[in-house]
């Protein structure tokens, strides 16, 4: 959502690429030849890991986008504890009736919670929680341009 | 005789979901599922952590709606300090959470449901979004981006960032507000209202064009709950909760939130990591309701503002009892945007508004605090307990789109059973199924943080493996 912040900016940006695979478009399968892929959040369920197997192998720039990627940050502190004791936090004491942990037809969670950087190589990481849109709008410009970015400049952990 | 089933995934929503359709013999729907398929577990892993990080920590559950978070869990944590805070912290937070409903409901209607009420629920889905709204209706796109960007603007002028800022904390928000601030802020407004009222006048020019929608896109009678000022009118930061049934008429007024256990129930589906609140009185799933712009609307007297009153009149004349069709949260929500620039106007031409006492300093006196707030998208609640120590020992949170998931799952069969032919399968069919869910504007974000989409061809699959015909949606 911290890209959307880029405003008007976006503007400019939809007649320099095509959005084939996003939250925010329709299609449904990732492509097969891709330039750059934004890869937000932390890889905690087997199916994230498929996923994020798949759009490496199809991506040419993979960019571990946001604290949660880069670090698993707030996700991953669920590591402290037993998944199972994390379960039934939320679906036994927390719930009146049908008492139960949710296992049809949803992805099955991974014991620990980890970054993107642990299952595929990244070529970029951009930092924040949430990175700033100047930040995110600086890689975009920069990748478009050919450039490989220099992120020290524009975000921190945390920030 | 194979029973089918079709699984796709739902985009241009917040969040990851996915639908299965059950088929029967002869192609139709004969039951329908929606999965949330993430969760991460925040009742648990706060757990140990001191409770003044709690809105901080908390807010991290959402990048759409974080400043809902931020003022449910501040309110968890001033009933902790057992504090009253400051009345111009609580409207300066008002203001916050405010601007925030005008940049969600923005995203929400622009950038995620205006491609299919403008380019077409059967239009071609490779620019059946915000990309293709920019080349086919540039000034639409542009008030939509416009209209986030206020609401996103406020944010960071008042609290320092426009994600995840950490200007509230238990007790009320750490800086007053200054003049060069408010006045900032005022400055923007008349566009803002001048943006808001254009978009509300068009989508009533256009809501008689979607009849079979409305007709079918989660039209049926449930209960609606929401909070309400003490005078019955439309209030997004405190009060107490009133539930009204279909016909209208108030079924539960002036409940208390601290005793949310006491109505409200939370059944859990094998289906989905979403749980699925319920009214405790009518059991499950009787005890059916819904929240969110429509529901406030259904709930309340008046709005309290005067040109959302005008609007919100003719909205109810529509209907003799509450507002049933869950097409309409999109005009619900497009008159609460403009009630919301014309209260964020009101609040800060207060002059009390600019006091320096906005922060109640005390440690902790309760073990235990509860926080309420309409989030964009319904009622959110915050409850912890902690030790002796402070460090947070139990949390419970019902999440706003927890409490529509049991009318979420009956629309999507509603309209399923009404679109979708297993027989002769088309985009525009499957698409209709998820723009029902989109009208709901569900965070789902709430419950994730993932990497990327899911990658899935729609199938039809019969039990031994077999697939009988597949839709690809690129």
């Amino acid at each position: 959502m911290s890209f959307l912040d880029i405003d008007e900016r976006i503007l400019e940006l939809i007649d320099k690429v095509d959005l084939v695979f996003s939250p925010l478009v329709d299609v449904k399968t990732f492509p097969d030849e891709v330039d750059v892929t934004l890869v937000e959040g932390a890889v905690a369920s087997e199916e994230d890991r498929e996923k994020i197997k798949k759009i490496r192998a199809h991506t040419k720039t993979l960019v571990s986008l946001g604290d949660c990627a880069v670090t698993a940050n707030v996700p991953s502190m669920r590591n402290s504890f037993k998944l199972d004791a994390v379960f039934d936090r939320a679906y036994r004491e927390n719930a009146t009736i049908n008492q139960q942990i949710p296992s049809v037809a949803v992805p099955k969670l991974l014991k620990r919670v980890g970054p993107v950087h642990e299952v595929v190589d990244v070529d970029v990481f951009v930092p924040g929680c949430p990175p700033s849109a100047d930040a995110i709008y600086f890689v975009l410009t920069e990748l478009i341009a050919g450039r490989k970015p220099d992120m020290n400049q524009v975000s921190r952990f945390g920030a | 005789m194979a029973k089918e089933t079709i699984k796709f995934d739902v985009t241009r929503i917040e969040g990851h979901g996915r639908i299965t359709l059950h088929l029967g013999e002869n192609g139709r729907v004969e039951d329908a599922q929606f999965h949330v398929t993430q969760f991460r577990g925040f009742e648990k892993l706060c757990e140990g952590r001191p409770f003044s990080e709690m809105p901080s920590l908390m807010a991290r559950i959402c990048g759409i709606c974080p400043v809902s978070h931020l003022v449910a869990s501040a309110k968890a944590c001033d009933g902790i300090l057992a504090s009253r805070i400051p009345p111009t912290a609580a409207n300066l937070r008002r203001v916050l959470n405010l601007a925030q409903l005008v940049q969600s409901h923005a995203l929400s209607f622009f950038h995620l449901s205006s491609p299919d009420l403008l380019l077409g629920m059967d239009a071609d889905p490779a620019t059946r979004n915000l990309f293709g709204l920019v080349h086919a209706h540039p000034t639409l796109a542009r008030d939509g981006i416009a209209l986030r960007k206020f609401g996103q603007q406020i944010i960071e002028w008042l609290a320092g960032k426009r994600i995840h800022p950490a200007w509230v904390v238990p007790g009320g928000v750490n800086e007053p507000l200054t003049v060069e601030r408010r006045d900032q802020v005022l400055a923007t407004i008349p566009e803002a209202l001048t943006v808001a009222r254009r978009t509300l006048d068009w989508f009533k020019t256009r809501v008689d064009e979607f009849r079979e929608e409305i007709r079918c896109f989660g039209n049926f009678p449930t209960m609606f709950l929401g909070l309400v000022d003490s005078g019955g009118g439309l209030e997004h930061y405190d009060g107490m909760l009133r539930v009204v049934n279909a016909s209208g008429r108030v079924v539960a007024d002036r409940l208390d939130p601290a005793n949310y256990q006491d109505f409200m129930g939370e059944a859990v589906e094998p289906f989905s990591y979403l749980k699925s609140p319920y009214y405790k009185p009518a059991g499950y799933p009787d005890g059916i309701y819904r929240v969110g712009p429509l529901a406030r609307l259904n709930i309340v007297d008046r709005c309290g503002t005067p040109i959302a009153d005008q609007e919100w009149a003719e909205f109810r004349e529509m209907e003799r009892g509450a507002i049933l069709s869950s097409f309409h949260y999109h005009y619900a929500r497009l008159i609460e945007v403009v009630h919301a620039i014309e209260r964020i106007e009101l609040l800060l031409n207060d002059p009390d508004i600019l006091s320096k006492h906005v922060r109640a300093f005390a440690g902790p006196n309760n073990n235990e605090g509860i926080g309420v707030a309409e989030a964009p998208r319904g009622t959110l609640l915050h409850h912890y307990r902690i030790d002796d120590e402070g460090l947070i020992t139990y949390a419970n949170l019902i999440i706003a789109t927890g409490h529509n998931n049991l009318a979420m799952n009956r629309a999507v069969l509603q309209a399923a059973k009404h679109f979708v032919d297993g027989n002769h399968l088309q985009e525009g069919m499957l698409n209709r199924v998820e723009a029902v869910i989109r009208a709901f504007d569900p965070c789902l974000s709430c419950s994730t943080h993932a990497a990327g989409q899911m990658a899935l061809e729609i199938k039809l699959v019969s039990p031994d493996g077999k697939v009988v015909d597949t839709l690809r949606r690129d």
